[in-house]
């Protein structure tokens, strides 16, 4: 049984296996990375940078650290977005369909709590400080999810995701109406922009290379950071490495999230979580308050959706309802949790990463590569590219379409994973819902198996 | 929970509530539930009045009123469709009674939610054994224990707070070993529920009962499916339990197991209570052979 093997814990370094005569170089890391969680997630991310670079390295060094730039905030966005939905359906069982929605209130909340009351253009904002803004914002999402939560959870499952599902639509449908954005404006003060959608306040990572936060001069840490990697070093563009700044920013909260839900995740709380996902009536009958436990775990969750909407959508400048919040959002917030298997926060946050980096960016960037490198002309029409009976042909063709082809890998990835490990990558571990070791009974007692 | 809490306070009550019981509960309510609450033992634990659940137009219990004594093993029979589980279900609190009464140590319990029910100290375990099969048979068991305090989720995280529940943690995990131990399925505590056999699932819901420390237990079909040496050891388990003091009911299609270790019988018949005594008097009772006409008495 696969459950048997210790579940790996961040605390064991890869140094515990060194002494053991690896066959390979390669195979010391594999293992090294089996051992450890970062290790795993790190290895994981090298070997996406890997193949990244030789997708791009002809381009120059700027773009090869411009893409992977791309791919780690992607990475990390979906990861902190995965968590957070991991806790309510992962270990919980809560199946919660609206996180897009719960992502616009908080990044939507933010910028209207922290955007100036009379801005050059966009609605007006009640110009509060940034961090009140973004507590605003978690707390709006949280309330949200309780509201949600309190009637449906009295529900079947199934309701629970109809009713997620279309709160998140109203949440958007909601932002892009101006008649929402007048109201709110006459009564509050801030508005949301509508279909327009607002500017986000300027990012304060920003702030640490440049003066006045857009093209103009560079701190002592700008000019220092700047002299080494760019225009004067190395070449690579300002705004790439102001986006390297914020990645740390992004890994720091990433980190901060998997703490914290791994402390709720092995924790009684995190028991009584899985023992609902389980079976409710047992936990139910053993003495646990289920309904306030979900609610628990459904404002927790939002909240946690709501700062990951604003670490992703307020650090790009304007936020608009409607591409950006569509339910689609969510599928692929799913999608990262599935691949990564549900139940594990390691697996989440290996799950965005690879769901952003490899199926979301990977086939348009692998696409774009292999188009740069054939010589030939596109057929008009997939009919043309079929009855030409040139693979070279339908390979240009397929390339330049690949943004509707990236659904059929999708696809394909999503059924391979779901045949050969219906689980999830890491699905097979099941993470130990305890404050302390249970593989082992300590002294006192005669030792098992 | 009731059973830590005997203190000098509670003596002068303990005496008033020694015939407590006999009394109307509504004249004076207050009175007898404050009373009944710290008293372990005396009077009956349990007592159905009037117990009717319809669904629909079909009656499943029709006005069943009966009492469990304190520290017994009391068997609750009838043929198939008599309405045990659904009596069950409504003391438990899964059901809501149409009718009816529940008092548990006194207290009026009726239309409580399961959980409530369950932290006053009566627990269930379920006919078809519901074990938690993505969870160790060790997380089974930590998961029974009452307010424990890592189930706030801020202690669980806030680091200042995260020790006490460390240390209450290591306590729990050995009194989880220990219960395992007593029902001989500590070999499992590593094994997920869901790769146990069946009877081992009937060991493990009823350790996991135990760790709740409840008052009482009310054990749906254990036997159900379990074979004949298991079964012996399961008995023996429920005998050696109630020699510590823990209050039994027991739903069983076994005759023989009924009559050979419940001290009381009731027996149930079309919803409704047909006959109440020990198994000798059960045995010999006329309307109880009827009702089972055919079966081997």
């Amino acid at each position: 049984m696969s459950g048997a093997d210790a579940p790996g814990d961040s605390d064991s370094g890869p140094s515990e296996r060194a002494s053991e005569a690896p066959e390979s170089a390669t195979g010391a890391l594999a293992d090294a990375a089996r051992e450890s969680d970062l290790g795993l997630v790190v290895g994981t991310l090298l070997a996406i940078y890997a193949v990244a670079t030789l997708l791009t390295f002809t381009d120059g060094l700027n773009s090869v650290v411009g893409l992977l730039e791309t791919l780690t905030f992607l990475g990390l966005v979906y990861a902190l977005t995965a968590l957070a939905l991991n806790l309510q359906w992962g270990y919980t069982g809560l199946f919660n369909i609206g996180v897009a929605g719960f992502m616009a209130v908080g990044v939507y909340t933010m910028g209207m709590a922290v955007r100036p009351p009379d801005p050059a253009f966009g609605p007006p904002g009640l110009g509060l400080p940034l961090p009140v803004g973004i507590l605003a914002g978690m707390g709006m999402a949280a309330l949200l999810g309780a509201i949600a939560a309190l009637p449906a959870l009295r529900l079947k499952a199934d309701y629970l995701a109809i009713v997620t599902l279309g709160l998140s639509e109203i949440v958007r449908l909601s932002l892009q109406s101006s008649a929402f954005d007048n109201f709110l404006r006459e009564t509050i003060g801030a508005g949301t922009g509508g279909g327009r959608g607002m500017g986000m306040p300027d990012n304060p990572v920003r702030g640490l290379f440049l003066v006045d936060g857009q093209a103009g001069n560079p701190t002592p840490l700008g000019e220092l950071v700047f002299g080494v990697f760019g225009n004067d070093g190395l070449g690579i563009s300002h705004s790439i490495l102001v986006g390297w700044g914020y990645i740390a920013v992004l890994a720091a909260f990433l980190v901060g999230f998997y703490l914290i839900l791994e402390r709720l995740g092995r924790s009684p709380f995190g028991r009584t979580m899985k023992a609902i996902r389980e079976d409710e009536l047992v936990a139910d009958s053993l003495g646990k308050d289920v309904n306030l436990v979900k609610i628990k775990v459904f404002v927790i969750g939002c909240a946690l959706m709501g700062l990951a909407g604003i670490l992703w959508f307020g650090s790009q400048g304007n936020v608009s309802p409607t591409p950006q919040f569509r339910p689609l959002l969510t599928f692929y917030v799913f999608i990262a949790v599935i691949i990564g298997g549900s139940g594990s926060n390691t697996g989440s946050v290996l799950g965005g990463i690879v769901f952003a980096a490899v199926l979301f960016e990977g086939p348009r960037r692998v696409g774009a590569t292999v188009r740069g490198l054939i010589d030939a002309e596109t057929p008009s029409s997939f009919a043309d590219a079929l009855v030409s009976l040139d693979p070279v042909a339908f390979l240009a063709y397929a390339t330049d379409n690949v943004a509707p082809l990236q659904f059929v890998f999708l696809g394909l990835v999503l059924v391979f994973i779901i045949h050969r490990r219906p689980d999830g990558i890491l699905g097979d571990r099941i993470e130990t819902a305890a404050a302390v070791d249970l593989s082992e009974r300590p002294a006192g007692g005669e030792s098992d198996e | 929970m009731s059973s830590d809490a005997p203190d000098a306070v509670d003596s002068a009550d303990v005496a008033a509530a020694a015939d407590a019981p006999e009394d109307e509960p509504e004249a004076n309510d207050s009175a007898v539930e404050e009373a009944a609450k710290h008293v372990p033992s005396g009077g009956p634990p349990l007592r159905v009045e009037g117990l009717v659940k319809r669904f629909g137009g079909v009656t499943a219990v029709d006005d069943a009123s009966f009492e469990v004594e304190s520290g017994s093993l009391t068997g609750l029979i009838g043929p198939n469709g008599a309405g045990k589980s659904t009596t069950f279900n409504c003391i438990t609190g899964v059901h809501e009674p149409t009718a009816g009464t529940v008092y548990f140590e006194g207290e009026d319990i009726t239309g409580l939610k399961p959980h409530q029910i369950a932290r006053k100290g009566l627990v269930r375990t379920f006919q078809i054994a519901r074990e938690l099969s993505e969870m160790t048979v060790l997380e089974n068991l930590m998961l029974a224990p009452q307010g424990q305090l890592g189930e706030s989720a801020i202690r669980a995280v806030t680091p200042g707070l995260r020790g006490a529940v460390v240390e209450e943690e290591t306590a729990l995990r050995e009194r989880a070993w220990e219960t395992l131990e007593f029902f001989e399925i500590d070999h499992l505590a590593h094994e997920h529920a869901g790769n146990l056999s069946g009877g081992q699932r009937k060991l493990l819901e009823m350790a996991r009962a135990l760790m709740t420390d409840p008052e009482m237990v009310l054990l749906d079909e254990p036997l159900a499916g379990v074979n004949p040496t298991l079964e012996e050891k399961l008995l023996d388990r429920i005998h050696d339990l109630r020699a510590d003091g823990y209050t039994f009911l027991l739903v069983e299609h076994d005759m023989d197991v009924i009559m050979n270790n419940c001290e009381r019988v009731i027996v149930m018949h079309q919803g409704s209570v047909l006959a109440e005594g020990t198994g000798d008097e059960i045995r010999n009772d006329e309307r109880v052979i009827e009702a089972y006409l055919g079966e081997d008495l």
